[in-house]
C-alpha cells in the first residue's frame, strides 16, 4: 500500500516545552498537516520542526538517532504512556497509522527525579549509565581470558541472559512508574550477568552496588506496580525484578552469616 | 608523493608477533598515567580502546555525541561477527578469513593489516564470552555459528538479531567499568568540532558541549579518532541520523589524508522509501535471501497491480536468470546494481517504483509459515510494524540503501593517520575492506582495533613524546577555538529561507542518483558541477533558529551538513579519478560485456590517499601501492 | 547490605510482616466466623483464647512488632517514591498498574486506624463516647457475642467496620500477590496463579468477616 492509498491527516499536538533545565516548562499547542499513516511518529515531528523553522520560531528539541529502535535514544511520553503504549513499540518505530485524523496528542518528557529535563523532550538519562559504572559489568580484563567455548553455557541459560540483554536503556521504565523506580533497567542487567557462569563470581558484589547506585541516583522504590513492563519496548519481563530481589536476598543473608562480603576494594576496577 | 604503510616484511603468518617484539616500543607501567589520550567515538573500536587504554593505566578522556556511550551505531548492526575458530569443522583458518576479506575487498586492501584482522579475530569471541555477551549457543552449551555474506564456512558468531547490541554493550560495560574506577573520563553530548594540531602533532580536539553549546578545546598526548562511517552523505541510509563524516572531515581539513572515499557499500535488503517526508532506511537482514526469491514484473504495466494478480510466467526473477549458480545470494554490490537496472527499466514496484519484490511463498509453501516465522518472525515484525504490509501473505518490497563505509582516514599498519599521535579506528579508517566489505566483519575490525591493536601502537608513539608536550594555552587551541566559534555564529547569523534538512536532502539525492550504485564520468562531472552551487546557497540561505549557547538540535545538523556537502566533493573526485570498477565503486565505462565490475590492477592496485588543499581547491593524491604477496589477484565471479 | 535501608531490604520486610499480618487475619477471620454458630460459639471461641495466654501474647507481640514496622517502613518509602516521582502526567494512564496498588498508603492508614479503633472498642472495650454492652453470660463467662451483636446492632458502627473491610480488601487485592514478587517467587508462569490467589483471598476476607457486621444489621443473627 502506498501513503496515497491512505488519506492524510491532520492532528493538534499539545507538546511540553522547556527552554533550560532551570526554567519553568508549559504545553503549547502545535498543528501537524497533511501526515500521511507511513510517517513515523518522529518524521510527524520533523514536519512540524520544518514549519516552525519556517515560521522563525525554535523547533521542538527531541532525542533519537537509529530511528530503528535499538539505539534507546528516542523518548517522549505520548498521551500518558512512554514511547506511546504499542508491544515492543519504540517511539521511532510508532507509525502514524495508529492514529486518526483530528486526534489530540499530549506529548511529554520522560518525568522522573533522576531524569531532569535539558529541553522540551530531552530529558538527562545519565543516571542509568551510573547505575552500569557501579557494576553492571563483569571485571574481566582485555586479554588473558579463556577460550570461548572453555566454559560452556547451556542454551536456556544463554537464552534467558539474551531475553534480559534485550534491553536498550531507553529509561521509559523509569519514565513509567508511578515510583520513578529503575528495577526493571537494573534488574535486567543483573539477572543477565547472574545468570551466565561468567557474571555469577561477582553477583553478590554487583547487586549490593547497583541497589546502592539506585537510592544515590534517586531512583525510587518499587512497588510491585508492573507499569515498566507494560510500557518497556523491548518486552523486558517484571520476572527480572523477581529475579533482583532473589539475588539481593540471597547475598544480604549470606553476608549476614558472615560468609561473603559485598564491599569491593578500592583498587578493584 | 608514495605513501608507505610500514607494513612488517617477511612471513605474514608472524608478521604482527615480530612487529610487536621489534618495533613497538613500551610505556613503563609508572609513566602512563603521566600521558592523557582523547578518544572521540564510543562505538566498538571505541569504546574497546578506551576501555582497554584506561585499564592499562592512561589517563583517557572519551567523547561521544549521543547521550550515552551506549547508543554508537555498532548497536544497530544485526547480523554477526566473524572469527576464523573454524569451530563447526568446516575448514575455516585465520589464512581462508584472510583470503575472503583479501578477495571481498577486491584486491584492494593492505595484506598485513588483513592477516593481523583475521590473527585477532578469535581473541575478539573469547574477550566478549568473558565480558558476558550472550552470544547462540546450542544444547551442548557450545557457541553456534552461522554462515553469512555468502562466505563457503559457518564463521559467524551471533547474538539473536542484534550482535552488535550485544557486543557493544559488552565493550559499553567495561569502558563503564573504567569510569567507574576514575581511569577514563565520559564526555557525552559532546561533539568534536576541530582537531588540533601542535608543532605537525595531534595534541588535542575543539569539542562543543551540545547542553550548554560551550566550545572548549581537550587536550592530550595523542587523539583517537572512532567516529564510524559517513554514507549519510547520501541523506538516505541505514546509518543513524547523527552519523556524520565532521570529525574525520575536519582532520581531514588539518592535514589527515583521506582514503577511498569512493569506496561505499551498498546494501541490497532494505525496506524501500515510502515517501519524500522520510529519514532513514530500515536494513532487513540480508539472511532473509537465504529463503526468498527476489523478482519484478516482466511487464512494465503489472507493476501496480497486486504481486498476486501477476502470474508466474510475467514475474522475472532476474537474480537466478543472470547468476543461475549464486541467484538471490549474490554478493551484495552485485545485488544491489542488478534491483537498480530492473527499477531503472520501469519494472520497479511499489511508491516511485523504487522496489523489488522478496517473495517467501516458495519457502512457505515447502517449509510451512510456522519455520519462516521461527527464523524471521522478528523481521517480519518489523517489516510489519514500517509498512504496515504482511510478508506472509504478499512479498516484501526492498531496495538497496546507503549503509557502510569502507574509505576513511588513512592509517599505516599502526592505524595511525600521516599526523603523528592521530590514530583512527574502525569503519572512520579506510582499513582493512579495501573496496568491498564482508558481511560480520565490521564488527570484528572494531574490536580487533580497539581491544587488540591501538593498545601495542599508541605505546609505541606515546613512548617517543613527552607527556603533557601540548599546553592549553598553545595559540593553536586558541585558533581552533576561535575557528569552531566564528563557524557556528556564522551560520547563525544567515537566517535565509531554507532549512538544513533540505539541503542535505539536495546533497543526498544528488549523491545517490549520481554518485551511488553505479557512476559514469558524466554524472560525476555533473555533481562535481553542482556542489559548489549548493556549497554557496548553503553559506547564503541556510536558516538555522535560536543561538549557540543552548541545546540546538538544527546548529549541530547544520554543521553535519555543511561538513557532508565538503565531503560529497572529495568522494566524487575521488570516484571520477579511479577509473575502474572495484567491490563498492562501479564505473558504468569499466564492465564486463555481463555487467561484471572491470577492475584495472595494472593501474589503479593502489589506495588514493587525498591530501586538503582549501575549499573549492583540487586536492592533492597521494598514492599507496598495494604489494600482493600471499594472494594472487583474481577476478571476482559469482557466476 | 542492609535490611532496614536498602531499597529491596524494606520491600522485603514489607512483605514478611504484610504475610504475617495477613496470617492473623486468617486465623482472625475463621475466629469470628464461630459467630453464626450462636452466641455458644464465639463466646466458646473467645474463652478457649483466653484459655491460651502465651500463644495470645505471643501473637500480640509478633503482630505488633509487625504493624510498627509496615507502619514506618511503608511512610519512608511512599515518601522516597513520590520525591523520585515529582511531577504526574497530563494524561494519567495507566497499562498495569492497579487502583488498589497506587492507593496502598491510604488504605493502609485507614487499616491502621481501624485497627486502633478496633482494639479500644472489642479489647480495651472503651472508646470515649461509646458505651460499649461488656457483660457475663449467666455461666459467667464473658459474653463476646453480645458485645459484638449490640455492636454492629448500630447503622454506623457496623457502616465503620464495612468500610475497614473494603479498605482491608484493596490492600490485600494488592498486597498478596505483591509479596510473591517482592520475595523473588513471581516468574510469567506462577505470576498469574498468584495473582488470583490473592484476588480470591482478599474476597474472601471482604466477605467472611463483612457478613458478620452485616448479619446482624439486618437482624440474620444476634436476636
Ligand atoms: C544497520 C546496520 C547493520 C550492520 N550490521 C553489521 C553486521 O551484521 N556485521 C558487521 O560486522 N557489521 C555490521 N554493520 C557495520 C558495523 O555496525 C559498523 O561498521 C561498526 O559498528 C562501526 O563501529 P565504529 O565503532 O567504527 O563506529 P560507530 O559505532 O558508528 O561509533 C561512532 C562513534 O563516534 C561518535 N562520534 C561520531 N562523530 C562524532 C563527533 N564529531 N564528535 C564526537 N563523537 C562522535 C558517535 O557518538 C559514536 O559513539 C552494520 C551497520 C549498520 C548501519
Ligand atoms: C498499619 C497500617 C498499614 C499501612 C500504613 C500499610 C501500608 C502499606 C503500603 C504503603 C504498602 C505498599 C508497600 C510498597 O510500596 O511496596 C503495603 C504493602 C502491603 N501491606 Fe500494608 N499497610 C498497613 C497495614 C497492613 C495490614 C493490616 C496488612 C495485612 C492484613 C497489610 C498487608 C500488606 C501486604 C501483604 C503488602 C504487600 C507487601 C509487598 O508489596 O511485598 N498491610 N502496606
Ligand atoms: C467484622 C470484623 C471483625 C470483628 C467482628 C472482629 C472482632 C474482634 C473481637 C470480638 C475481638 C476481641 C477478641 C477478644 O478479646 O476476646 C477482636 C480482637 C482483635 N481484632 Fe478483630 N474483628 C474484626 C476484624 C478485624 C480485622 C480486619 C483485624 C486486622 C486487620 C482485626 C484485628 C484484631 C486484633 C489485632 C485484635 C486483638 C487480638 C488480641 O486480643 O490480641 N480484627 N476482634
Ligand atoms: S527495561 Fe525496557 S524500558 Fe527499561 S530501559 Fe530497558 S528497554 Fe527501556
Ligand atoms: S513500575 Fe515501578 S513499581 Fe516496580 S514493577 Fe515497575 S518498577
Ligand atoms: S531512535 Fe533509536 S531507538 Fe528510537
Amino acid at each position: 500500500m502506498s501513503a496515497t492509498e491512505h488519506g492524510t491527516m491532520n492532528l493538534k499536538l499539545i507538546v511540553w516545552r522547556q527552554s533550560a533545565p532551570d526554567q519553568a516548562g508549559r504545553f503549547e499547542t502545535y498543528e501537524a498537516k497533511n501526515i500521511t499513516p507511513h510517517h513515523s511518529f518522529l518524521e510527524m515531528l520533523d514536519v512540524v520542526n520544518e514549519d516552525l523553522i519556517k515560521a522563525g520560531q525554535d523547533p521542538i528539541a527531541f532525542d533519537h538517532d537509529c530511528r530503528e529502535g535499538i539505539c534507546g535514544m528516542c523518548s517522549a511520553v505520548v498521551n500518558g504512556v512512554p514511547h506511546g503504549g504499542h508491544e515492543r513499540t519504540t517511539l521511532c518505530q510508532l507509525h502514524m497509522r495508529k492514529f486518526k485524523d483530528g486526534d489530540a496528542i499530549y506529548i511529554e518528557p520522560w518525568r522522573a527525579r533522576a531524569f531532569p529535563i535539558l529541553r522540551d523532550l530531552v530529558v538527562d538519562r545519565g543516571a542509568l549509565d551510573k547505575l552500569i559504572q557501579a557494576a553492571g559489568y563483569v571485571s574481566c580484563h582485555t586479554g588473558g581470558v579463556p577460550d570461548g567455548n572453555a566454559v560452556l553455557v547451556g542454551k536456556p541459560e544463554a537464552d534467558y541472559a539474551m531475553d534480559a540483554a534485550e534491553c536498550i536503556g531507553c529509561g521509559a521504565c523509569v519514565a513509567a512508574c508511578p515510583n520513578g523506580a529503575a528495577m526493571l533497567f537494573a534488574g535486567a542487567k543483573v539477572s543477565q550477568l547472574a545468570e551466565l557462569p561468567q557474571g555469577q563470581v561477582e553477583a553478590p558484589q554487583r547487586v549490593a552496588a547497583m541497589v546502592k547506585a539506585m537510592a544515590d541516583q534517586g531512583f525510587g522504590n518499587c512497588s510491585n506496580h508492573y507499569e515498566c513492563e507494560g510500557a518497556c519496548p523491548k518486552g523486558i519481563k517484571v520476572k527480572f525484578i523477581a529475579r533482583l530481589n532473589r539475588e539481593f536476598t540471597k547475598a544480604l543473608f549470606l553476608e549476614k552469616i558472615g560468609a561473603i562480603s559485598t564491599v569491593r576494594v578500592a583498587s578493584d576496577g | 608523493m608514495i605513501l608507505d604503510g610500514k607494513a612488517p616484511t617477511g612471513k605474514i603468518q608472524d608478521s604482527w608477533d615480530k612487529h610487536k617484539i621489534d618495533s613497538l616500543k613500551l610505556v613503563n607501567p609508572a609513566n602512563k598515567r603521566k600521558y592523557k589520550v582523547l578518544v572521540v567515538g564510543t562505538g566498538l573500536a571505541g569504546a574497546s580502546a578506551a576501555a582497554s587504554l584506561g585499564e592499562l593505566g592512561y589517563q583517557v578522556e572519551a567523547f561521544c555525541y549521543q547521550d550515552s556511550p551506549r547508543r554508537a551505531h555498532s548497536i544497530a548492526a544485526q547480523g554477526g561477527i566473524n572469527a576464523a575458530k573454524g569451530y563447526p569443522n568446516d575448514g575455516d583458518s585465520i589464512y581462508r578469513l584472510f583470503y575472503d576479506t583479501i578477495k571481498g575487498g577486491d584486491f584492494r586492501a593492505r595484506e598485513a593489516d588483513v592477516w593481523r584482522l583475521a590473527q585477532v579475530s578469535n581473541n575478539i569471541i573469547d574477550q566478549c564470552v568473558a565480558q558476558g555477551v550472550p552470544f547462540a549457543r546450542d544444547y551442548a552449551g557450545y557457541l553456534d555459528n552461522r554462515s553469512f555474506g555468502g562466505a563457503q564456512v559457518s564463521r559467524t558468531f551471533f547474538a539473536r538479531g542484534q550482535t552488535g547490541q550485544q557486543l557493544l554493550l559488552g565493550a559499553y560495560s567495561a569502558l563503564s567499568r573504567q569510569i567507574g574506577a576514575g581511569t577514563v573520563k565520559m564526555f557525552a553530548r559532546t561533539e568534536m568540532l576541530d582537531l588540533v594540531v601542535v608543532d605537525g602533532e595531534a595534541k588535542g580536539i575543539t569539542v562543543r558541549d551540545l547542553v550548554t553549546g560551550e566550545v572548549r578545546s581537550h587536550v592530550g598526548d595523542a587523539v583517537v579518532l572512532a567516529t564510524g562511517g559517513y554514507v549519510n552523505v547520501f541523506y538516505l541510509s541505514t546509518n543513524a541520523m547523527g552519523c556524520s563524516v565532521s570529525a574525520i572531515w575536519k582532520a581531514h581539513k588539518k592535514g589527515a589524508y583521506l582514503a577511498n572515499p569512493c569506496y561505499t557499500q551498498i546494501h541490497p535488503t532494505c525496506i524501500p522509501q515510502a515517501g519524500d517526508y522520510q529519514s532513514k532506511l530500515t536494513l532487513m537482514s540480508e539472511s532473509l535471501r537465504n529463503d526468498g526469491r527476489i523478482w519484478v514484473p516482466k511487464k512494465k504495466e503489472d507493476c501496480n497491480k497486486a504481486p498476486s494478480e501477476i502470474p508466474e510466467d510475467d514475474r522475472d526473477y532476474y537474480l537466478e536468470r543472470k547468476y543461475p549458480s549464486f541467484g538471490n545470494l549474490a554478493p551484495r554490490d552485485i545485488a544491489s546494481r542488478a534491483a537498480k537496472e530492473q527499477c531503472d527499466e520501469g519494472r520497479g514496484v511499489g511508491p516511485g517504483g523504487r522496489g523489488v519484490y522478496l517473495d517467501f511463498s516458495a519457502s512457505i509453501a515447502r517449509l510451512g509459515e510456522g519455520t519462516i516465522r521461527e527464523r524471521y518472525g522478528n523481521l517480519f515484525e518489523m517489516y510489519e510494524r514500517i509498512t504496515d504490509e504482511n510478508a506472509y501473505k504478499r512479498p516484501m518490497r526492498i531496495y538497496p540503501a546507503p549503509h557502510y563505509s569502507m574509505g576513511g582516514l588513512w592509517v599505516d599498519y599502526n592505524l595511525q593517520s600521516n599526523i603523528p599521535g592521530l590514530f583512527v579506528l574502525g569503519e572512520a579508517n579506510f582499513s582493512v575492506h579495501g573496496a568491498n566489505r564482508l558481511g560480520a566483519s565490521a564488527l570484528m575490525q572494531g574490536l580487533a582495533d580497539g581491544y587488540f591493536v591501538i593498545p601495542y601502537t599508541i605505546a609505541n608513539y606515546l613512548a617517543q613524546t613527552k607527556p603533557g608536550k601540548a599546553k592549553a594555552d598553545h595559540p593553536e587551541f586558541k585558533k581552533s577555538i576561535a575557528d569552531v566559534t566564528a563557524e557556528r555564529d556564522r551560520m547563525l547569523s544567515i537566517n535565509g529561507k531554507k532549512t538544513v534538512t533540505e539541503f542535505m536532502r539536495e546533497v543526498g539525492v544528488l549523491m545517490w542518483n549520481n554518485v551511488g550504485m553505479a557512476r559514469s564520468q558524466q554524472t560525476l562531472n555533473e555533481t562535481l558541477k553542482k556542489i559548489p552551487a549548493i556549497r554557496e546557497e548553503f553559506w547564503k540561505n541556510v536558516k538555522v533558529t535560536g543561538t549557540g549557547g543552548e541545546l540546538n538540535q538544527q546548529l549541530e545538523n547544520a554543521g553535519r551538513t555543511a561538513d557532508f556537502i565538503d565531503f560529497a566533493e572529495l568522494l566524487s573526485q575521488d570516484a571520477l579519478h579511479r577509473e575502474e570498477s572495484c567491490g563498492g565503486h562501479f564505473r558504468v565505462e569499466h564492465q564486463y560485456p555481463d555487467g561484471e565490475a572491470k577492475r584495472d590492477d595494472a593501474n589503479f592496485a593502489y589506495s588514493a590517499a587525498w591530501e586538503w588543499k582549501g575549499t573549492g581547491k583540487a586536492p592533492e593524491l597521494h598514492k599507496e601501492p598495494l604489494k600482493f604477496d600471499n594472494v594472487h589477484l583474481a577476478v571476482r565471479s559469482y557466476k | 547490605m542492609r535490611l532496614l535501608s536498602d531499597s529491596i531490604g524494606r520491600k522485603v520486610v514489607m512483605a514478611i510482616t504484610g504475610l504475617l499480618m495477613v496470617l492473623f487475619v486468617v486465623g482472625h477471620m475463621l475466629g469470628n466466623l464461630s459467630i453464626f454458630a450462636g452466641a455458644n460459639g464465639l463466646n466458646t471461641y473467645a474463652e478457649k483464647l483466653h484459655g491460651l495466654p502465651a500463644v495470645v501474647w505471643a501473637t500480640r507481640v509478633v503482630m505488633l512488632t509487625a504493624v510498627l514496622f509496615h507502619l514506618v517502613i511503608s511512610i519512608v518509602i511512599t515518601l522516597e517514591n513520590n520525591k523520585a516521582s515529582p511531577n504526574k502526567y497530563a494524561v494519567d494512564r495507566k497499562l498495569r498498574a492497579s487502583f488498589a496498588g497506587r492507593n496502598m498508603i491510604w488504605t493502609g492508614l485507614l487499616l491502621g486506624g481501624f485497627i486502633i479503633f478496633h482494639l479500644f472498642h472489642f479489647t480495651i472495650r472503651s472508646v470515649p463516647g461509646m458505651d460499649i454492652l461488656a457483660v457475663q453470660e449467666l455461666s459467667g463467662r464473658f459474653d463476646v457475642f453480645s458485645m459484638v451483636a449490640a455492636a454492629f446492632g448500630k447503622v454506623t458502627t457496623a457502616v465503620v467496620y464495612v468500610v475497614a473491610m473494603v479498605m482491608l480488601y484493596l490492600h490485600l487485592s494488592h498486597g498478596i500477590q505483591s509479596t510473591f514478587q517482592s520475595v523473588g517467587l513471581n516468574n510469567p508462569k506462577t505470576m498469574p496463579g498468584f495473582v488470583r490467589f490473592g484476588s480470591v483471598l482478599s474476597v474472601i476476607f471482604l466477605i467472611g468477616y463483612g457478613a458478620i457486621p452485616v448479619a446482624i444489621l439486618f437482624g440474620l443473627i444476634g436476636k
